[in-house]
């Protein structure tokens, strides 16, 4: 049970850390596919086995292609994969502002109580469970997310389409 | 010291959104940024699974449901950060951060 978690929490966080140092913008993406589904499976591990597949579905699925096409349509040639190196104060400073936090978070971590469950069963929540909470208490939030979805992905198709000056250059 | 299994899923989420703060402070390629910021909130997401399933009340399922909404808001906030960066392309035709810098003082 814990080998299993320690399996899951080396490979994703190993696999983040490596994209976000590789100079290969494809390879950080297709990289971050396999942290997207080392999340599902902590997902999966912990019980929340809804949330796991929709993790696999939205991120493995859809972010990971819509990533890897933005890759692809701001290339001009095939060199420009390889950006060039960041500059070295702006690494360090992001590196002792990253450990820094990272002291601080696993020093708030170790040293508070955290109050956990007494009964030592798993929690488990089914689908029908899951159902009845969307449509009952948080059918306002169902909603206003719809509408959310519906807003941002009409104004990501017209903020990224061409527009009509451009178009009309080109044609005439 | 023995680690109880929730603070072994907090140490988890801490590494990885630290992962993707340093990610996203240090690389000057606006996609691999918006990348670590997609890390940063899977690692939110972590921390709520981990309190529904340790912690004291895992009765309600309030937590699986605010992650439901969690993952459908950053997948809106990929798709219109995404868009932005191919505007900017067309723009300036590269989509460093340091060249986007037009509104300047």
């Amino acid at each position: 049970m814990t080998l299993a978690f320690l399996a899951i929490a080396f490979v994703t966080v190993a696999t983040a850390a490596v994209a976000m140092s590789l100079r290969n913008l494809i390879h950080s993406a297709l990289l971050l596919v396999f942290n997207w589904a080392g999340i599902a499976a902590f997902y999966l591990w912990a019980g929340a086995e809804f949330v796991g597949f929709s993790q696999l579905m939205v991120y493995v699925g859809a972010v990971s292609m819509v990533v890897l096409f933005a890759v692809l349509l701001t290339q001009h040639s095939p060199e420009s994969f390889r950006e060039q190196p960041d500059s070295i104060g702006r690494v360090v400073g992001a590196l002792l502002v990253g450990g820094g936090v990272l002291g601080v978070l696993f020093g708030a971590v170790l040293s508070s109580k955290l109050a956990t469950s007494a009964a030592a069963v798993a929690p488990t929540i089914s689908v029908k469970e899951l159902g009845n909470l969307l449509m009952g208490p948080h059918v306002a939030a169902v909603l206003i997310v719809g509408v959310i979805l519906t807003v941002t992905l009409i104004g990501a198709v017209i903020i990224a389409s061409t527009d009509r000056a451009d178009t009309g250059k080109d044609e005439s | 010291m023995s680690l109880s299994p929730l603070q072994l899923c907090l140490l988890f989420s801490s590494a990885l959104f630290c992962v993707g703060l340093i990610g996203a402070l240090s690389r000057s390629n606006s996609i691999l940024v918006l990348l670590g910021i997609e890390l940063m909130l899977n690692a939110a997401n972590i921390n709520f699974i981990a309190f529904w399933r340790f912690g004291p009340a895992p009765a309600a399922g309030t937590g699986v449901v605010f992650v439901l909404f969690s993952i459908a808001v950053a997948a809106a906030e990929a798709a219109v950060g995404l868009a932005l960066v191919i505007a900017v392309y067309r723009h300036q035709k590269n989509i460093r951060l340091q060249e986007a810098n037009r509104l300047k003082g």
